[in-house]
């Protein structure tokens, strides 16, 4: 009787100990979090907000803003006041804008992720200690800056460039080709800037691939293609969505690469805000115009994640 | 196939085996059929379902160069439940899965009824494998698993799903159908790899090592379970394991290999009984060593005489010309213990008593020397004599139980 009370008495107080040491460790663990979380608080929320903020005031001639609430900026961006008869025109211009990008966007994760798989493969099926070495080599471009990286390009493409110099020399064109200040330019650009960004998740996914589901899949009578596409791709899925989403956000908020090699004729998103607090002196607009941008690429982030995440659907 | 045989499901002992018992008696394998480069003659021409012929597989290449397979030849009749034994590294799950399809020979031929399948592809091959690892695909529900071998073959949905249904009904997981292969246990997924393996009725069915990742109770289960499918599949099983038990129990015959090598081919009983080298000998059962000098031969049987000068008779291999100092081998339970040592063809001291409830083994040093020498004595209600350890006793031997084995 005696030992039976102590025992479960010194079993609740053991039980209690436990919870105690669960709740400190909680709380270690919140306090150990605090840091991030400041930096995010104070470099990310608090932007946000100001932006959010600044999007309803109206815009001061010579920049910054007029503390006056105002919608006029999201009217902005799809409509004009016509400064004669004060009524609002449909001028698509900034819509343009926005699709061309997203277009740029979707083509870029498309190209990437067609030119990255294969490479992946290559990476994660080599031997273990041949592997970082390749995922060095991947790295490379890293070590540079993008700005200094895209002049090189601007520099290889351009009329007098590497490029067309050497298919004159050759005798394949009498007169340039060309290629700088062009869609073509910038949709080159954003490929090699984010080409990396597509590999290095894909790699990730491929290297933790359990190669024995291959030969099971060899085994049970499927062909290489069919290998591929119902066992490799099914399982390499987290790898494409992550890359698939390190390559279209930037990309679709790009702004050096446009900038160079599209020369300020082909915008994209990031230039346009980038004029509003520029030359355009309109900050309410620019940050309209950011935030738009950031909730098209949440609605999308949306339909995309739910569409494939969850189960794998066969038939 | 029918699920006739479901309810009298046999045990693993060998004998019980009504359907196949043409390979469990009578008709044996010469000793050393599958020896070095001696090519097996099938005894029943045609019926063969596997045959390999002279098969090498090098890994490596220059100094690095490994022999894996070292000319192997064998012949795995139809209907066969065939195990290769070895030690890791023997080379067995190299020889399956050259059979499989997922490496190819360095040379040599491997024959599916008469065809030669050696540059194929695994997928062109009509031989499904049993994986250690299950490799079940993660991203597929049970009954996807079980049938996406036959949707690679392309039959028709119906089919599929009637042979899927068949399936689970056969490994008895019919309520797991729809789990993803993470919910369910190892021995479940053990039975889902063999359904899926089983489901597009493949000519071979090969399995490495399948139930090594089970516990003990499990993996009894399974044995037991192996067996049933094979007689109602009627399918020629493959079968590669390191455990010596699980080859007795399970295998109609047994290759024993060693260092890419087929040192012996024959049913548990040849195997156990008459070990064709040392090697088999020490490798499947407790055996006990006696060195001993060679006095006379006489049609197979050679008599041996020991250093007390006490002589048996011991048979050897075909094939083997034992003369001079040789080494006997003799099972722990084909000798007993007599109290007087004077009547024993041997003699020694009780060195130790293990209990192991079924049986007790007894440890008896040698007068001569050397290593210990152990009885295996099955444990009654009435046992006769007990014996202490320190007590001098007596060895004899059961007729038969000696053989002379090349070292």
């Amino acid at each position: 009787m005696t030992t039976a009370a102590l025992s479960s008495a010194s079993l609740s107080k053991a039980a209690l100990f436990e919870a105690q040491a669960v709740k400190t460790s909680a709380r270690r663990n919140r306090l150990l979090s605090l840091p991030a979380l400041l930096i995010i608080g104070i470099f990310g929320v608090l932007p946000l907000i100001i932006i959010c903020v600044y999007s309803f005031l109206v815009a001061a001639p010579y920049g910054g803003v007029q503390w006056q609430f105002s919608t006029d900026a999201y009217l902005n961006f799809l409509f004009q006041r016509d400064i004669f008869d004060d009524t609002l025109q449909f001028t698509p211009d900034f819509l343009i804008i926005y699709l061309r990008s997203f277009l740029f966007a979707v083509v870029t994760t498309v190209i990437c992720l067609l030119l990255g798989f294969p490479t992946a493969y290559f990476m994660a099926t080599r031997p273990p200690a041949q592997r970082n070495w390749w995922v060095l080599l991947i790295t490379i471009p890293f070590w540079s800056n993008l700005l200094v990286r895209t002049l090189a390009i601007m520099f290889i493409i351009r009329d007098e460039g590497l490029i067309n110099n050497a298919l004159l020399a050759l005798g394949v064109i009498d007169k340039p080709i060309t290629m700088l200040y062009t869609n073509f330019a910038i949709q080159l650009g954003l490929l090699y800037a984010f080409l990396p960004f597509m590999v290095l998740p894909l790699y990730s996914s491929l290297e933790k691939l359990d190669f024995r589901l291959v030969e099971a899949a060899y085994d049970l009578y499927a062909t290489r293609r069919q290998v591929l596409w119902r066992v490799i791709i099914p399982l390499s899925k987290p790898g494409i969505v992550a890359g698939c989403l390190l390559v279209f956000i930037p990309a679709l908020g790009a702004y050096v690469t446009p900038l160079i090699l599209g020369g300020g004729v082909h915008l994209m998103i990031g230039d346009l805000i980038a004029q509003q607090f520029g030359s355009g002196r309109n900050w309410p607009l620019g940050c309209a115009q950011a935030l738009i941008l950031m909730a098209a690429v949440l609605v999308a982030l949306f339909f995309y994640v739910r569409n494939t995440s969850g189960k794998v659907q066969h038939g | 196939m029918g699920i006739a045989f479901e309810n009298q499901v046999a045990a693993p002992q060998l004998p019980s085996r009504p359907a196949y018992g043409d390979n469990q008696t009578g008709t044996h394998l010469p000793e050393r059929a599958g020896s070095l480069n001696g090519v097996i003659v099938p005894e029943q021409p045609g019926k063969n379902a596997i045959e390999v012929r002279g098969v090498r597989k090098v890994f490596g290449t220059g100094e690095n160069q490994v022999a894996a397979l070292d000319t192997v030849s064998v012949s795995i009749r139809e209907n066969e439940f065939f195990t290769l034994l070895g030690p890791s590294g023997c080379g067995k799950t190299t020889l399956l899965r050259l059979i499989a399809g997922f490496d190819f020979p360095t040379a040599g031929e491997i024959l599916l009824h008469g065809q030669d399948i050696a540059p194929l592809p695994p997928f062109k091959r009509p031989v499904n494998t049993v994986f250690q690892s299950y490799a079940l695909f993660p991203h597929m529900t049970v009954a996807q698993n079980i049938g996406f071998g036959l949707e690679m073959l392309g039959k028709p949905k119906a089919e599929i799903e009637a042979r899927v249904a068949q399936m689970l009904k056969l490994v008895k997981m019919e309520a797991l159908k729809a789990r993803r292969t993470s919910q369910i246990s190892g021995g479940q997924q053990q039975r889902v790899a063999l359904a899926r393996a089983l489901a597009p009725q493949p000519k071979v069915l090969l399995l490495d090592e399948p139930l090594s990742a089970l516990d003990y109770k499990l993996r009894k289960e399974m044995q037991i379970e192996l067996k049933r499918l094979q007689h109602e599949t009627g399918i020629t099983f493959i079968f590669v394991t390191h455990d010596q038990e699980e080859a007795l129990t399970m295998s109609d015959r047994i290759a024993v290999m060693s260092a890419g090598k087929i040192l012996q081919v024959g049913t548990p009983r040849d195997i156990y009984d008459r070990p064709a080298e040392r090697f088999v000998a020490d490798f499947i059962g407790e055996t006990n060593f006696l060195p001993g000098t060679v006095v006379s031969k006489h049609a197979g049987v050679a008599t041996v005489k020991f250093a007390s000068n006490a002589t048996i008779a011991a048979g050897y291999p075909e094939g083997f010309d034992p003369t001079g100092e040789v080494t006997l081998v003799v099972r722990p339970e084909h000798a007993d213990l007599v109290p007087d040592p004077v009547k024993g063809t041997i003699a020694g001291t009780l060195a130790n008593i293990v209990y192991f409830g079924t049986d007790t083994h007894y440890h008896v040093k040698l007068d001569g020397g050397g290593e210990n020498f152990i009885v295996r004595h099955q444990n009654s209600r009435s046992s006769p004599v007990t014996y202490a350890t320190g007590a001098k006793v007596g060895i004899q031997f059961e007729e038969d139980a000696a053989r002379v084995l090349k070292d």
